[in-house]
């Protein structure tokens, strides 16, 4: 029994050591990382807090889905039903949503809406961004600074002479109103992250090109914007999801339920006087942030690189 | 291929001149190398003949047409970058192919220019490849080869040599110069080496402070070198200077260091008697006295090198360098007697740096 004993402690210290640290020579180079090799503490400085930010970010989507698959019977019933489980799933929630209330529309509104709205941006921001940080005209720092100011200008000021002007224009309650007013903070927003993009990738890289023929239309086609991708990548990810999220514009702009976007649509119709359709309202943002959330989860990689600022040679 | 003139040409940034008239004139077929310090204006020179940097005053011209107003892609010349530019989204063949596409050639013909290009680069194995998966030496080979495929006027490179190590940049300018044989295309080259500029120049420009120094072949400028700092710069180790005067008694001339020490100059040295002017001599020129008429030095250092020897010592007051073929193993502290060879040394001017 004796041996049994002795062989055990020794299994047990051997894998005590292979947690530990054992040989500090043989372990793999870049030692200022050895704290993340024993297993007891990665666990409390890299599981454990990945943990929580798991469960912090997951949790309002595990919510929305539980809400959305309970019956209202079930919701108002703490007593008898644990609040953190269904026990009765049904689909009546998302019946109601897309087929009692305009709900299929706001979708295709905000996804049209935050596409064109986008791209508009993306197409000016790449103009801008490359003038200033590219073509040095007189006053490119100060035009720069000019535009940086105005994203600083809060949309809840901008709205009422906003209004005005897409009233005047007879925008309103058209997507356009939308499709129009949401570059005014895009713009801006793409044009500084561009701008920063473009002065990583070398100046020499143009003035080759430059004497290899091309024009500067070419130049940004062929060079830079393909040089550019991930960049434009983060730039486009924002720019749509700050357009899928709007609020305070899609709420003045539009009154006709056709013409609503998602996050004004489900607060306005689903909300009666002080009755919340609960189920329905966690089931529009359920299927309002999933094509967001798929959408980062495609182009992280890009995303980050960007916005770690990778140049490459 | 084509001259390439260069008349009086300034260039100011905002109020500060940073190159004050600059003449050279470089005739069809030339390989001339700018070479100065850091900020002397060599690579500004360069980017005003390519055309990235506007030409504030004077003229140039590329052939018979003046370029001072002709963007870069109209005046046909190609350019290779210190950190080589290649596009990193393209691949080696696209990257050699890019001007050519621009300028809408033929797919035939680009194929075929390409091919030829790498293969005198010995690139053939490469075309398929991203600038990120070669070695520095490929990369400033597609340098190269995107140059070559061009067929230009004239090859501007701007300081090409300076990103690769020791042994790859000997190499590399003994295969840029074999190229410049082949193609015989006007080269113009900007380097902050002296021995780049020796070894590879037909002519050489030294430049300094935004004006040319001298312009002459390489042993023009090692024999005959115009100043101060042409002599200086062009040799290594660089050449020894002893501040000094004339003097000349009982028919000989000579020159007297501050501290006393006689110096050997030729006979023939056009200055006045007491004329205060500074000593050069090369450190390959000075040789071991035997017997009388040696000048008394004292060693600090010695480098053995195996192909030769280099001894620092105190001469005339002056920190002074000399360079032996032989071996020998001096001891610091002890003292020698060297001489200056008389037919080498040179004279100049204390206050214009001017040779005599």
């Amino acid at each position: 029994m004796a041996i049994d004993e002795e062989e055990r402690l020794t299994r047990a210290s051997a894998r005590f050591w292979k947690w530990g640290r054992q040989n500090p020579k043989s372990e793999p180079e870049g030692a200022s990382t050895d704290y993340l090799i024993s297993m007891p503490r990665k666990v409390v400085t890299v599981y454990i807090p990945l943990l929580i930010f798991l469960f912090v970010l997951l949790f309002p989507f595990y919510w929305m889905t539980i809400t959305t698959l309970k019956s209202n019977e079930e919701l108002y019933d703490y007593e008898n039903y644990s609040p953190f489980w269904v026990a009765k799933p049904t689909l009546d929630n998302i019946y109601k949503l897309f087929f009692e209330t305009s709900y299929p529309l706001w979708l295709w509104n905000t996804m049209l809406v935050s596409v064109v709205a986008t791209f508009l941006s993306l197409v000016c921001a790449v103009c801008a961004a490359y003038a200033i940080e590219r073509l040095r005209f007189k006053g490119a720092r100060l035009t720069g600074m000019a535009i940086f100011l105005a994203y600083l200008v809060p949309p809840s000021i901008l709205f009422i002479p906003l209004a005005l002007i897409v009233f005047n224009y007879g925008l309103f309650d058209t997507p356009f109103a939308l499709i129009l007013t949401y570059p005014t903070f895009l713009i801006p927003f793409c044009t500084w992250l561009l701008m920063g993009y473009f002065r990583s990738i070398p100046y020499e890289l143009e003035e080759c090109a430059l004497i290899d023929g091309a024009s500067r239309f070419q130049i940004l086609v062929k060079i830079l914007l393909p040089l550019s991708i991930p960049g434009l990548i983060s730039a486009g990810i924002f720019a749509f999801t700050l357009s899928w999220n709007e609020f305070i514009y899609a709420l003045t702009f539009i009154s006709s339920s056709e013409n609503k976007t998602v996050p004004v649509g489900v607060i306005t119709e689903l909300v009666e006087g002080d009755v919340y359709h609960w189920g329905s309202l966690m089931a529009g943002a359920l299927m309002g942030s999933l094509p967001v959330a798929i959408l980062y989860s495609f182009f992280v990689e890009h995303y980050v690189s960007s916005m770690t600022g990778a140049v490459k040679e | 291929m084509a001259s390439v003139g260069i008349h009086d040409v300034r260039k100011s940034f905002g109020s500060v001149e940073v190159i004050h008239g600059v003449d050279i004139s470089i005739s069809d077929g030339e390989f001339v190398v700018l070479v100065g310090p850091s900020g002397c204006g060599k690579s500004t020179l360069l980017r005003m003949i390519a055309g990235l940097e506007q030409i504030t005053g004077g003229e140039i011209s590329i052939g018979e047409r003046v370029v001072n107003l002709v963007p870069p892609k109209e005046r046909d010349i190609a350019m290779v970058f210190q950190n080589y530019a290649l596009y990193p989204h393209m691949t080696v063949q696209d990257n050699m192919a890019f001007s050519l596409k621009l300028a809408k050639a033929e797919s035939a013909e680009i194929e075929r220019r390409v091919k030829e290009a790498a293969e005198i680069l010995g690139l053939g194995a490469y075309l398929e490849r991203y600038p990120r998966q070669l070695s520095g030496g490929q990369r400033q080979r597609v340098a190269m080869g995107r140059a070559i495929v061009r067929d230009p006027q004239v090859f501007l490179f701007d300081e090409p040599l300076s990103n690769l190590d020791a042994k790859l940049r000997v190499q590399m300018r003994t295969e840029i110069k074999a190229l410049h044989q082949r193609l015989t295309t006007t080269s113009v080259y900007v380097t902050h080496d002296q021995i780049e500029a020796m070894t590879m120049a037909d002519r050489i420009v030294v430049m300094h402070d935004g004006i040319v120094e001298q312009i002459g072949s390489p042993l023009e400028l090692y024999d005959h070198p115009a100043n101060m700092f042409v002599a200086g710069f062009i040799g290594s180790p660089a050449m020894n200077f002893i501040e000094g005067r004339v003097a000349r008694d009982a028919g000989e001339t000579r020159i007297v260091s501050a501290d006393g020490v006689r110096l050997p100059v030729p006979q023939t040295l056009q200055a006045a008697d007491g004329h205060k002017v500074v000593y050069g001599v090369r450190p390959e020129h000075i040789e071991l006295a035997n017997g009388a008429g040696g000048v008394p030095a004292e060693v600090s250092v010695i480098e053995p090198t195996g192909a030769y020897t280099l001894a620092f010592v105190k001469m005339a007051d002056a920190e002074v360098c000399a360079m032996f073929d032989e071996r020998h193993a001096f001891r610091p502290g002890e003292t020698i007697s060297l001489a200056p060879r008389t037919d080498l040394v040179h004279v100049f001017d204390a206050e214009t740096g001017r040779r005599l």
